[in-house]
């Protein structure tokens, strides 16, 4: 695949001064809006979970006139409810040594060094006021007897500072975004269009003016204007199509505002999750994942011989290689994902994996069990062993679970500066839609802080500088006509091939070859044979996907195919982003960059950048570094030894 | 496994419907419901068939976004498990399966299995929420709250949303669902100060959305996905009628 290289990014919009003064410092440099206009402000927001649903409900707090879409039949839904582990902030209640200059050193180092300064210092600064925000709205963290809020240590981190609602902590923390955008919907300040799918952006005058979005219901293709947009659709972890995302997850709405001009930065990072329940069979519909809170009791562990086929209960202790002990012995079972993903993803390669095609790893509970009982073992995790115990038919408290890493979140999206702004006027990326805070790594309960930190404290503020500015007047017809027609075009499309292949079995192939070629490990060769694959079977879904039924109803054979198309375009350049990295940083591992011990081996004197790339025509995409400067934490080689 | 399914298919809200027999072949136990239907799907859709429409999305049994009745039991006779987390291996080979959607008066059918649910949103905005701006909290440990009302606060909180308690229910009560918030709230020291007035304006609205009302016949709780506890309809009740006594 061609690419050209255009002219640096330099200016992110991030104060200048000390990192811990530069929020305040924005904060106080942002335009506000006088009271009385707000309300004549119209502001989009497409999506509605964390991010999306704090943000709309912000907004319509302030008193903007804010209009919220989402695919699902009601905003609660969206796929930030299943997060199960907790959410960081840097509260030091525990007195245990934590603070927010830790919280952003954690985050930086744990992002490879991918990660702008300015941003993550900003997060951990607000993280403190998401969870007071969340307390007040009454959402029931887990509690000590005291009566305070108890905390645990999560996913790397040495410090007690992720805070949880048993396993359900993004439910509970969704349904206070929900509640709060609930309020305002019957405030009248938002206006809520569920079943809606955005299938276009309107961009009039070097502005984002509006969308075109899809009744899912009765297939209708609306227009809705507004002085801005917000985009805060999710990850597009789909593309591989088994991952944890939900069923739903799509790239659409992010890959066509790229389409008309917005960056996307570092496509290829993706962030697979160590812990999940492995592939069944071919029928597989999605992954789901067991929260990483179980590696805190359970060990991971693998025969130490080849093609073992006991019984888990049958191998002696000496037989077993409890290999992240092993490797890792200072953090243990506790190492970052991307580490223990990769590990595990090794000893199967050697043949050691569990499980039905050896795609498997133990996580043992049974020395837990034995120290702290099996009362106590239930209490902490009861919720997610019957979870398990459903899908797999097994019962862990007996048997060890089966793990295999999957796809889980995509650190990559569309490029933003300090202000959640695109490269685009009026367009705002907001939660994990947006590329800007986790580097090439994303650390356990950071999603969640991060999405609501955008949500109810970032985007509010800095929307607010550009509004300043507003309304800005009526929308060129002209641009409108145009977006829809594209919109008309690819639906009519889609309907008229006619073929003999359904939309799922194109997906279903797109994420072999993602996750094989593009997976865990990636090499120049499987990149290139990917970039080779990919224009091969979109041309065959263009000449043979089937779509049944109709525009002009409700049809969701027609909902996939069109995010399909999207996933095609999008995986092409998530592999070229890949092949032209060639560093291994966290989630990204090049098999040609490792060091002795087979740890990823960063490149910072070429690749201490982000990569951000703008939609090409027939000479492909435009490649935009912006460098990354580490002022405080200084890049070292991350070890967990 | 080889299965007979009786599927109701309705084109729309103004079609009548019917029940449609479909024969699946091969289906492995491990499978789950939707998965099940996922591939009698794909085989309809290449067969030029119009296939069954059904919500879903996270299929891990969180979102509440999936729902059917299921030979007569919302979300199917195993317990506490939602329709995309029931696996095949519950089934006889050979079975015949009913699946129908859920029914109610204000769940309209929207197509084939898909029902609109949005009558739960209303209630909600009715008052199921504390009345906190972003940016407006106080820390959060200056007010301690006691672990028990917490984690019975949490219990309550656990509602999905589904609406399988309404398709249960023989008088179409959204009860459980509304008392599931009404509970939530009221336990914890944040909801108090608007505790009766939104207890009245939930259940206000419930009954004017065409619910029918509580007679304790449990139904409700034994299909919930997250065993909400029947309970929470007394302190719902409780709350409703102080804030009419006042």
């Amino acid at each position: 695949m061609k690419f050209t290289e255009g002219p640096e990014i330099r200016d992110t919009k991030a104060p200048e001064g000390p990192v811990e003064e530069r929020w305040e410092k924005r904060k106080f440099g942002a335009k506000l809006v006088n009271p009385a206009n707000k309300r004549k402000l119209n502001v989009i927001v497409i999506g509605t979970g964390l991010a999306g649903g704090s943000a709309a409900a912000t907004l319509g707090e302030l008193g903007y006139n804010v209009k919220s879409f989402c695919y699902q039949d009601t905003p609660r839904r969206a796929h930030s409810i299943a997060a199960q582990g907790g959410i960081n902030a840097a509260k030091n209640y525990r007195g245990d040594g934590d603070s927010i200059y830790r919280l952003f050193y954690d985050t930086v180092k744990g992002g490879d060094f991918r990660a702008r300064e300015s941003n993550v210092y900003r997060l951990a600064q607000v993280s403190v006021n998401i969870i007071d925000q969340a307390v007040a709205q009454g959402v029931p963290f887990a509690r000590e007897y005291g009566g305070l809020l108890d905390t645990r240590s999560f996913g790397g981190a040495q410090v007690s500072r992720t805070f949880y609602a048993r396993g359900q902590t993004g439910q509970q923390l969704l349904l206070g975004a929900y509640q709060a955008l609930e309020r305002q919907i019957a405030a009248g300040t938002v206006q809520m269009h569920t079943r809606h799918e955005m299938l276009d952006l309107i961009v009039a005058d070097g502005r984002a003016r509006g969308v075109i979005v899809r009744d899912m219901v009765t297939g209708e293709i609306e227009r809705h204007l507004a002085d801005a947009v917000v985009l805060a659709s999710g990850g597009y972890g789909n593309v591989f199509f088994l991952s944890t995302n939900a069923k739903g997850c799509n790239t659409t709405a992010i890959w066509r505002a790229h389409e008309r001009g917005a960056y996307f930065a570092n496509p290829c990072y993706t962030q697979i999750h160590p812990t999940c329940i492995p592939v069944s069979g071919e029928y597989q519909s999605k992954l789901t994942l067991m929260s990483e809170s179980l590696r805190n009791d359970g060990r991971v562990w693998v025969p130490l011989r080849k093609n073992d086929e006991r019984a888990p209960g049958d191998i002696p202790e000496e037989e077993r290689d409890y290999y992240l002990e092993r490797i890792y012995p200072s953090f243990g079972n506790l190492v970052p994902r991307d580490i223990a993903s990769r590990a595990a993803k090794n000893v199967c390669d050697e043949g050691r994996g569990v499980g039905p095609g050896g795609l498997g790893v133990y996580l043992d509970f049974r020395d837990a069990i034995n120290r702290l009982g099996r009362d106590a073992v239930e209490k902490k995790y009861g919720n997610l062993f019957e979870m398990y115990e459903r899908i797999t038919g097994e019962n862990p408290y007996d048997v060890p679970m089966r793990i295999y890493p999957a796809v889980h979140y995509t650190m990559g999206g569309l490029w933003v500066d300090y202000d959640l702004q695109s490269t685009i006027p009026g367009l705002f990326v907001i939660g994990e839609a947006n590329f800007s805070d986790h580097g090439a790594n994303r650390l356990g309960a950071s999603a969640l802080m991060q999405g609501l930190a955008d949500g109810y404290f970032v985007l509010p503020t800095t929307i607010g500088d550009y509004l300043a500015a507003g309304p800005f007047g009526d929308v060129d017809d002209e641009a409108v006509a145009q977006a829809e027609i594209r919109v008309r075009d690819k639906i009519d499309r889609l309907l008229a091939v006619n073929g003999t292949r359904t939309p799922d079995s194109f997906h279903r192939e797109l994420g072999k070859l993602m996750w094989d070629y593009c997976g865990m490990e990636r090499t120049e060769e499987s990149l290139r044979k990917a970039l080779e694959r990919i224009p091969e079977l979109r041309a065959e879904f263009w000449q043979n996907v089937k779509v049944s039924g109709t525009a002009e109803e409700l049809n969701q054979v027609l909902e996939k195919a069109g995010r399909v198309a999207d996933f095609f375009d999008l995986a092409e350049l998530m592999c070229l982003d890949a092949l032209v990295r060639s560093e291994s940083c966290g989630g990204h591992f090049r098999a040609e960059s490792q060091d002795a011990d087979g740890e990823a081996l960063r490149d910072d004197e070429h690749f201490a950048h982000v990569s951000a790339w703008e939609h090409g025509g027939e000479d492909g995409p435009v490649l935009h570094k912006e460098t990354l400067e580490y002022e405080y934490v200084k890049m070292t080689q991350r070890s967990y030894k | 496994m080889n299965l007979t399914l009786r599927v109701w298919r309705q084109s729309g809200p103004s079609d009548a419907g019917r029940m449609v027999t479909y024969k699946v072949e091969d289906v492995s136990p491990d499978m789950s419901f939707l998965e099940m239907l996922d591939v009698l799907n794909e085989r309809l859709i290449v067969e030029g068939d119009d296939p069954i429409a059904f919500d879903h999305d996270c299929r891990e049994g969180i979102c509440g976004m999936c729902g059917m009745v299921i030979n007569g039991v919302a979300h199917g006779e195993q317990r506490a498990t939602t329709t995309c987390q029931l696996h095949m291996r519950h089934f006889e080979d050979g079975a015949e399966i009913t699946i129908e959607p859920w029914r109610a008066a204000p769940f309209p059918v929207v197509k084939d299995l898909v029902v609109d649910r949005s009558a739960f949103d209303r209630i909600i905005q009715a008052g199921g929420f504390v009345s906190v701006p972003a940016g407006s909290a106080p820390d959060a440990h200056s007010v301690p709250v006691r672990k028990e009302d917490a984690d019975a606060a949490f219990d309550a909180a656990t509602c999905i949303g589904c609406g399988a308690c309404v398709a249960a229910c023989p008088n179409g009560s959204a009860s459980l669902f509304t008392a599931a918030k009404i509970t939530h709230l009221s336990l914890l020291p944040q909801g108090q100060p608007e505790r009766l007035s939104r207890a009245k304006a939930m259940v206000d609205q419930m009954d004017s959305e065409g619910f029918g009302g509580c007679t304790n016949t449990g139904e409700c709780t034994a299909v919930c996905p997250k065993g909400i506890p029947l309970d929470t309809i007394a302190q719902m009740n409780s709350d409703y009628l102080k804030a009419n006594a006042k």
